[in-house]
């Protein structure tokens, strides 16, 4: 068998301008009242991706996932699967099918009467239905619950469930609210895989809404962060975090640095920035913007090294401070260490190596640095 | 179940004394020889046997089972319909004065009730009798089915009708597959209430009745004006019983319902 990850390392058909995109957004705006859940947006996803709508809650995602789904009518655009506009469409004539954050489970059916009920509104024949079903229930490993009633199984087992009946009628595309949402951390860990394998065996379309940023990463092919109805940055989970094209994006994905400054130097790929913090930077950037034009750098914890002496390089990228608090995490210890101007700056270390000893303590005098690759220049 | 304290028993025999006392008062004297109805002269079934051969009150007590039956079923579809449009269509324009019209009748003297569907039955020319009955009675229980009703919609979860309509079904066929049956243990107590609030109805009935349309409270009442008689008494003790054990029943019901979801659910978190 050929492994997933393979196919999944080679899948980017948004890179390629022949592709044509299977779900088009298309200047769609919602309002409610005076309320604008989405404001003037635009998608594309493609065939078999696996799409997830990241945002805090109120940014607008799941009022975009329930007009895939038909529940709302856009205000204004459109939205076009498979070359035909979803327009005025009602829910149960759409061939999308949704996995609802409460899973929303026919409390009065059993397992399998709740996985057959798409499929009996087809009109499939009653032998069909039960072959289906009994698919369904494998995939989902719950061959053995099929007589229960959804209040007799646990909260896994529901998830299960509501999954393997939004899987029955075989969608084009399938919409998921959240759909980890009630787990515990430790089921919603391997369920994120488990889902992401499926996705892949059954080659279907994943439209995915969260607001844990971590599941997002996991599972998705692609991220759109969204904030206030709009979409501030669509990109791989890879992209998203280690060059997030705004302030709002770098801050809304893990831990960050952001060092504000003014522009000095531009030359070929390199900008210098003069920062507020009284030390200078030299970071990659393809941008040129001005002498004098305000920038900020954004540097991930990780990327930041804490040493004892301080490095050749400095003061370029370098600066020198103060252990203020350290939190040991078992794989990575975190620190907080205080610049001369009060400003904390968080550094994190993986504990590569078995140690008891921490090899700093607090109060310590310490510097911090960086390559001139390790962060992003943001332009507002 | 600690403290009996005296000032506790007091409490709960002259609590139940006062509901009950006049019931069970009822109930011994249906039972008695005597015709005087409150002179005790040994035990007897004789007057409920005497019941049999009363047509007068059988035909009003079958009178009284109709109207409650057909009552009862058109307020529940009704009161259903009533309580959907209310807790699903939130938006539309007059929903204040909807509701508010919906639940005045729970207020509303019966009295005024009763004397409004007189006139409007004798303003349209309606000849009074089963049917003007049976409408008034649809009227006024229609807005308790649509409480019971209600309330059970607020609790409900609307994702699942957004689920059966994902999955392909009709708004139609979602709500006779998924949501009626969710909701019917409530249709089913609001069309109970509605069902007993019928039985015993006396004024809504005596304003809206006419000739030939005798129910089974207005006979008693007119019965009791001539003074009490045991067979009145036995007559009673019926209707405490069939009230008793539909009450009973259903609580029953609900109990062991809840008992065994209980149950389930425990299990399945076991596991």
């Amino acid at each position: 068998m050929k492994s997933l990850g393979s196919i999944r390392r080679s899948f980017a058909p948004w890179a390629d301008p022949a592709s044509k995109p299977f779900i088009s957004v298309k200047n769609v705006t919602k309002t409610f009242g005076d309320f604008i859940a989405v404001d003037d947006l635009s998608l594309d996803i493609y065939t078999r991706e696996f799409f997830a709508l990241l945002g805090a809650s109120g940014c607008g995602k799941s009022t975009l996932l329930r007009m895939l789904a038909g529940f709302e009518q856009p205000t204004s655009g459109e939205i076009i699967l498979d070359g035909q506009s979803l327009a005025g469409i009602p829910p149960y004539r759409r061939p999308v099918n949704m996995m609802f954050q409460s899973y929303a489970l026919f409390p009065h059916m059993t397992v399998e009467t709740n996985i057959a009920f798409g499929l009996k509104q087809d009109g499939m024949p009653k032998a069909d239905i039960a072959e289906r079903v009994g698919q369904m229930l494998k995939l989902v490993k719950l061959e053995k619950f099929a007589k229960r009633k959804p209040h007799q199984l646990s909260g896994g087992q529901r998830q299960r469930v509501a999954l393997a009946r939004s899987l029955a009628k075989r969608p084009k595309v399938l919409l998921l609210d959240e759909p980890l949402g009630a787990l515990d951390k430790k089921l919603r860990e391997e369920t994120q895989f488990e889902l992401m394998d499926l996705q892949q065996e059954l080659g279907l379309t994943f439209v995915v809404v969260t607001h844990d940023q971590e599941e997002a990463m996991t599972m998705a092919d692609r991220i759109a962060v969204m904030s206030h109805g709009k979409v501030v940055q669509v990109a791989t989970p890879a992209e998203i975090y280690e060059a997030p094209n705004s302030r709002f994006v770098a801050d809304f994905i893990g831990d960050v640095n952001i060092f504000d400054g003014t522009v000095s130097a531009v030359e070929n790929g390199y900008l210098r920035i003069e920062t507020g913090n009284g030390f200078p930077v030299r970071m990659a950037s393809p941008d040129k913007p001005s002498v004098g034009a305000k920038a900020a750098v954004a540097i991930r914890p990780e990327k930041i090294r804490v040493s004892r002496q301080p490095p050749a390089h400095a003061p370029v990228n370098a600066v020198e401070g103060e252990i203020w608090d350290i939190g040991y995490l078992g794989d990575m210890t975190v620190f907080h260490i205080r610049l001369k101007d009060g400003r904390v700056v968080k550094a994190s270390s993986l504990n590569a190596v078995r140690a008891v000893e921490d090899p700093f303590g607090y109060d310590q005098q310490v510097w911090i640095s960086f390559g001139e690759d390790a962060g992003v220049v943001l332009k507002d | 179940m600690g403290n009996w304290s005296r000032f506790n028993i007091a409490s709960i025999v002259l609590g139940f004394g006062f509901l009950y006392l006049p019931i069970v008062l009822l109930v011994i004297f249906s039972f008695n020889e005597s015709k005087l109805v409150t002179v005790w002269a040994g035990f007897s079934t004789k007057w409920y046997t005497q019941l049999w051969h009363n047509q007068a009150l059988l035909d009003a007590a079958w009178v009284t089972i109709r109207v409650a039956l057909i009552s009862a079923t058109c307020a529940t579809v009704l009161g259903t319909l009533a309580a959907l449009a209310l807790v699903r269509y939130t938006r539309f324009r007059g929903r204040m004065l909807f509701s508010g019209m919906v639940y005045a009748p729970l207020v509303m003297p019966e009295v005024i009730t009763g004397l409004s569907l007189l006139l409007l039955f004798v303003a349209i020319g309606l000849d009074r009798g089963f049917w003007t009955i049976t409408l008034a009675h649809i009227t006024f229980t229609m807005c308790f089915v649509a409480v019971v009703v209600q309330s059970r919609l607020l609790s409900f979860d609307q994702s699942i009708e957004e689920a059966a309509l994902d999955l392909g079904a009709t708004p139609v066929r979602t709500f006779f597959a998924i949501t009626l049956p969710v909701i019917a243990p409530a249709v089913f107590s609001g069309w109970v209430l509605a069902f007993t609030l019928s039985l015993d109805d006396l004024v809504i009935s005596s304003f809206t009745t006419g000739p030939g349309a005798t129910t089974l409270p207005m006979k008693i009442y007119s019965q009791v004006r001539l003074g009490v008689t045991p067979e009145i008494n036995a007559i009673c003790t019926i209707l405490i019983g069939i009230v008793a054990i539909g009450v009973i029943v259903a609580s029953v019901v609900t109990k062991q319902r809840e008992a065994q979801r209980e149950k389930d659910e425990r299990a399945a978190f076991a596991q």
